[in-house]
């Protein structure tokens, strides 16, 4: 056994320097010569500007440069870029409605960047922007998903007549039809995906710097996905070609997906970097965040499902309408339909699903994939509609479940919408979330808790989600733009210590340690000396990133591949070092030994060999460094079961949780402590998104009325339980490392558990979240 | 931040006098406020005078009654034996750590939010408030939103709070902010039972009809039946009226229960 490898509950590497205050953040970063940049916004949610004068601020003290959208066009700057192209109704492919860096004849939503002001310091900037002049005519605007596709809605762009981006469906419409005609009963549940704002602790930033000498430019960034930066602002913005642009995402403290996107404000620092040839920083302040980050979720949708007499699902019929915001962004519409209308199976066996998907614009900050990405709102959607249907049918919620889930015995599994899932044995989750939870016992403590006035229920959420998106072929022909593989070069070092590329990134993730120790699995060297690189576009081979929960599952098997590559390779140095045929050669534990004898080198010994080849096999080349591209056959498709118990107090609204249950198919885990880490943090965010998380906006005026934590309610630690946390394991057939991904399953799983158990505690159909203490009071007092 | 000139007072004297010297100048005290409006471009006041070195801090124990400096903090009030539990419990339930171990007693009344806690203790206990003026008694200190009685350059010293004999706070707080989405203070005070509602209005205020109710039968249950109308009731994306109007009801019977 490799000490250190897989299953080892080891300390992350990279808490040493977080907890010390040794980060390095983009916001740490400060070049010589450096200016700031501060970023005019619309305060209004839509309206035509009419013009701008800017004399006033561009001669202001400290001022370097005053630029607005076209200033970028005249230097063939393009704009940004929405990369989905995914086909609708009447094959029609999505709308994707232009958008310049700065927007120039309109505003669209409250924070859309109009001017940028650059200044020797950040309080001069900010001093010279409040003498920026815009002459707006505002226009009526619309905020709401519903209605926003309704006739005589103000429009916000030409390209979208009716504010519809695209009109996508899924799924047999014949076949649902006839099953919900042949049906012996229905359910139906019509509900609101809450829209949240991520708030990753560190809010977005970037430095750019440009070397007149060289012609290179670089960019320090908050990004999840450098590789991918650099190849949208080289590709399609043209601020720089690949080979001469440097993108570098240092320590990034969280992005929940919302940093994947290229934004405005980096642009404008690559851009003008460059054309002043002196460095600009940019960081958003904690109120730019709120209104210029990509927000997630923000769904409406109407569910049924036909049932047999046995409760036995036949069909299932979803109505739906998504808020793209007023932009276009990257992954955009791919989110509320690829990701999400084929994960509406979940863990059951309904024959027949037909998905309508209406992606809507409106005057609200962009939409597009947040932690799950998809996958909650499909989760939520059917974990409610489950329920219902179990209080239809007057069956206990476990029972339903058990009599429509796929059987461990069925897989590999053939979903009616394009999933096919490769493993998972969904009874199994379920019965041991319930032994854990006691789920036998809750009536009995229902009824003691009424004793005590208090409300008491339990609520079920059997999710399955899909990581690792994949292959590229598949998502490529659906309408992703980009290849989902990833990457990975393995390095050793003539003294025998391995650096690792990764093209992933990490943000929060713990990959400096997982990855190492999967380097120490497999090729036996002492964890401590390996090394693993990401971030940097001129340190690491082409990757995409981390988001989907992709890192390990693609990424992970990309180093595996990689190490292979080098034990394939020493054991040629190493046969002839030991005057032995390759075929004998036998690795295991760091050792190349020959077979049956006690002939043995180990691979750092190889290494060095490599690098000092004197005695060295002909036609072998020197050195041990080795890069791998893996991209996979299939997604992953983690699942569980978890169960949630909570409390309400009729008085006040006010909830407590008083029990969650997590059991968990992630496959494989590398480093248990950082997987349960991430449960309990998908957790805190699928839990705020149920209980305390609302994005609003206000229906008339479009404000951002939420636009601060004194109103956007966060999950703090006094609102969670201590989590039971455990774990039903499959092996994937797919994944050749058995792992699955595990980053955003408490998301996706827990906000149907926690509405499950609070509509169970009030004995009521649905309740919208989030649930907030006056909306349970007023369910308390009409239940009476 | 737009500029402004810093001065660091040494008394209160100190304090007024350069106030006065100011085109436009305010006092700052544990800035837990202030400087957050400042940081957004808020205000734009000329000067800035701390009171941190104006020996406005520390608390006193006059045997029926406490003295609580200005600049005393949130959490050296929570922490002290010389406070009535009541009253300490108010300090304690204050934002955070952070916040308690910076904020103070006199900025929070000058400040007079609407949803802040220690304006209900100081109407619940018919506190008085010292200024380097005048004295002035809670129930004519707090005015309206984020309004006080307080002068133009007039400085709070200190607050002191009669003993009274029962007496408890029960706060529902705002699920984001934590500020009070409704808090009741009540007391049988030196004057009488004294009920003090914040957060559910502009400025926090006595209950006229809990008083009554609780001067009769000081119990949770002599509160059953009276309802709050929530016409002049705050109303925002956390809490209607109709539920703060439920909530004063429901924090009143549990600070009652909670003093004994
Ligand atoms: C995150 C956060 C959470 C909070 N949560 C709560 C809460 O739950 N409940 C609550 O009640 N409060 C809360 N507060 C407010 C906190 O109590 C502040 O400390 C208080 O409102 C102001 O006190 P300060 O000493 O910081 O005053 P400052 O910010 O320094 O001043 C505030 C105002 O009062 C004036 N002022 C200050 N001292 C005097 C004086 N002696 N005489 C005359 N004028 C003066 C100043 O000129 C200024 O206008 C919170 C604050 C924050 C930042």
């Amino acid at each position: 056994m490799v000490e250190n490898g897989i299953g080892a509950s080891l300390k992350r590497k990279e808490d040493n320097r977080f907890l010390t205050g040794k980060g390095n953040y983009t916001d740490d970063i400060n070049r010589r010569g450096q200016t700031h940049v501060y970023i005019v916004r619309s305060p209004h949610a839509h309206a035509t500007i009419n013009s701008v004068n800017t004399a006033a601020a561009a001669a202001a003290p400290g001022v370097v440069a005053v630029y607005g959208g076209q200033d970028l066009i005249d230097d063939a700057v393009g704009g940004l870029v929405c990369g989905a192209s995914v086909t609708g109704k009447g094959g029609e492919v999505n709308k994707a409605p232009p958008r310049n860096v700065l927007t120039i004849d309109k505003a669209r939503f409250v924070g859309d960047p109009i001017i940028a002001v650059i200044a020797e310091t950040l309080a001069q900037a900010k001093d010279a922007a409040e003498l920026v002049e815009i002459d707006y005519t505002e226009l009526p605007s619309t905020v709401s998903t519903a209605n926003s596709d309704a006739d005589g809605a103000p429009q916000l762009h030409e390209e979208c007549p009716n504010n519809v981006a695209l009109d996508w469906e899924l799924g047999d419409k014949a076949a649902v039809d006839a099953a919900f005609a042949a049906a012996h009963k229905t359910a139906k549940v019509e509900l609101i995906n809450n829209r949240m704002v991520t708030n990753a602790m560190e809010p977005r930033a970037a430095v750019g710097e440009y070397n007149s000498g060289t012609g290179d430019l670089t960019l320090y960034v908050t990004s999840q996905n450098p590789h991918v930066h650099r190849l949208v602002m080289s590709a399609f913005m043209n601020i720089m070609p690949e080979h001469k642009f440097r993108v570098v995402a240092p320590d990034v403290g969280g992005g929940f997906g919302s940093k994947i996107f290229t934004y405005n404000e980096e642009a404008i620092c690559a851009w003008a970097a460059k054309k002043l040839d002196r460095p600009v920083k940019w960081t958003s302040d904690r109120s730019e965040g709120f209104m210029s980050d990509a927000h997630g979720r923000d769904h409406v949708s109407t569910a049924e499902m036909a049932m047999d007499a046995d409760g036995k699902f036949l069909g299932m019929r979803v109505d739906s309408k998504s808020n793209m915001g007023a932009y276009l962004q990257l992954f955009s519409v791919s989110i509320p339909t690829l990701f999400h209308g084929f994960l509406l199976a979940g863990q059951y066996t309904t024959p027949a699903i037909y998905l309508e998907m209406r992606c809507v614009m409106t005057n609200t900050a962009p939409v597009d994939a947040a932690r799950g990405a998809g996958r909650p709102e499909a989760t939520y959607l059917l974990e409610r509609l489950v329920d219902v249907s179990a209080r239809e049918m007057g069956l206990d919620p476990a029972e339903i479940r058990r009599r429509n889930f796929i059987k461990a015995d069925q897989m590999p599994y053939q979903t009616p919408v394009v999933q096919c899932y490769d493993s998972g044995d969904y009874d199994a989750s379920l019965d041991k979330a319930l032994g854990m939870a006691d789920y036998d016992g809750f009536s009995a403590r229902q009824a003691e808790a009424k004793g005590r006035g208090k409300l008491r229920g339990i609520g079920l959420s059997s999710y399955i989600e899909a990581c690792g998106v994949a292959p590229s072929a598949a998502v490529g022909s659906l309408g992703v733009g980009v290849g989902l593989w990833e990457s990975a070069q393995v390095r050793f070092n003539p003294t025998g210590g391995v650096t690792v590329f990764t093209g992933t990134h990490s943000h929060g993730q713990g990959h400096e340690t997982a990855f190492a120790q999967l380097v120490t699995e497999r090729l036996g060297v002492p964890v401590e000396n390996v090394e693993v690189v990401h971030g940097d576009t001129d340190k690491g081979q082409f990757g995409m990133g981390t988001y989907g929960s992709r890192s390990l599952p693609v990424g992970g098997v990309a180093i595996a591949n990689a190490c292979d590559k080098i034990i394939a390779k020493g054991k040629k140095i190493a046969a002839h070092t030991l005057e032995a045929s390759e075929d004998d050669i036998e690795f295991g534990d760091g050792n190349f030994t020959v077979a049956g004898t006690d002939k043995v080198m180990n691979i750092a010994e190889v290494a060095f060999t490599a690098y000092v080849p004197h005695n060295y096999p002909e036609g072998v080349e020197p050195g041990l460094d080795e890069i791998a591209f893996f991209d996979p056959l299939n997604f992953s498709f983690p699942a569980g079961a978890h169960v949630c118990e909570v409390e309400i107090d009729p008085d006040t609204g006010t909830l407590e949780i008083v029990n969650y249950t997590a059991i968990d198919d992630f496959g494989v885990l590398v480093n248990p402590m950082i997987v349960e880490g991430q449960v309990h943090g998908g957790l805190a965010h699928g839990i705020g998104q149920a209980l305390l998380e609302g994005c609003v906006y206000d229906e008339d005026s479009g404000q951002l009325i939420s636009g601060s934590f004194m109103d956007y309610c966060m999950p703090r630690a006094d609102n969670l339980p201590s989590f039971n946390v455990d774990y039903s394991p499959t092996i994937p057939l797919h994944n050749p490392l058995g792992v699955k991904g595990c980053g955003e399953a408490g998301a996706i799983a827990a906000p149907p558990a926690v509405i499950n158990a609070i509509v169970n505690a009030l004995d009521i159909k649905h309740l919208d979240m989030p649930a907030t203490p006056e909306k349970l009071w007023r369910a308390a007092q009409a239940a009476g | 931040m737009y500029d402004f000139n810093f001065h660091s007072a040494s008394s209160v004297d100190d304090a007024a006098s350069k106030l006065a010297a100011a085109k436009d100048g305010t006092v700052m005290a544990g800035g837990q406020t202030l400087i957050p409006v400042l940081k957004q471009r808020l205000a734009s006041p000329s000067d800035v005078v701390s009171l941190a070195g104006a020996g406005l801090s520390g608390i006193t124990n006059n045997g029926d009654s406490v003295t609580i400096g200005a600049t005393t903090t949130h959490a050296a009030v929570a922490a002290s034996g010389d406070v009535p539990a009541a009253l300490r419990s108010v300090a304690e339930g204050i934002g955070d750590a952070q916040v308690r171990n910076r904020g103070t007693i006199g900025g929070s009344i000058a400040n007079n939010d609407p949803a802040a806690d220690y304006p209900a203790a100081l109407l619940g206990l018919g506190a008085t408030v010292t200024t380097n003026q005048r004295d002035i008694a809670a129930d004519d200190f707090f005015i309206g939103l984020f309004e006080t009685a307080l002068n133009d350059g007039e400085i709070v010293k200190s607050v002191t709070f009669p003993n009274a004999t029962k007496a408890a706070y029960a706060k529902f707080p705002n699920p984001a902010s934590r500020y009070a989405m409704v808090g009741v203070f009540v007391a049988q005070a030196a004057d009488g039972v004294r009920v003090a509602v914040t957060g559910a209005t502009d400025c926090a205020h006595r209950g006229p009809r809990l008083e009554a109710a609780l001067s009769a039968n000081w119990s949770a249950s002599a509160l059953d039946g009276i309802t709050i109308p929530p016409e002049n009731l705050n109303s925002d994306i956390h809490g209607s009226a109709e539920y703060r109007a439920n909530l004063v009801i429901v924090m009143a019977k549990r600070a009652v229960e909670a003093a004994g």
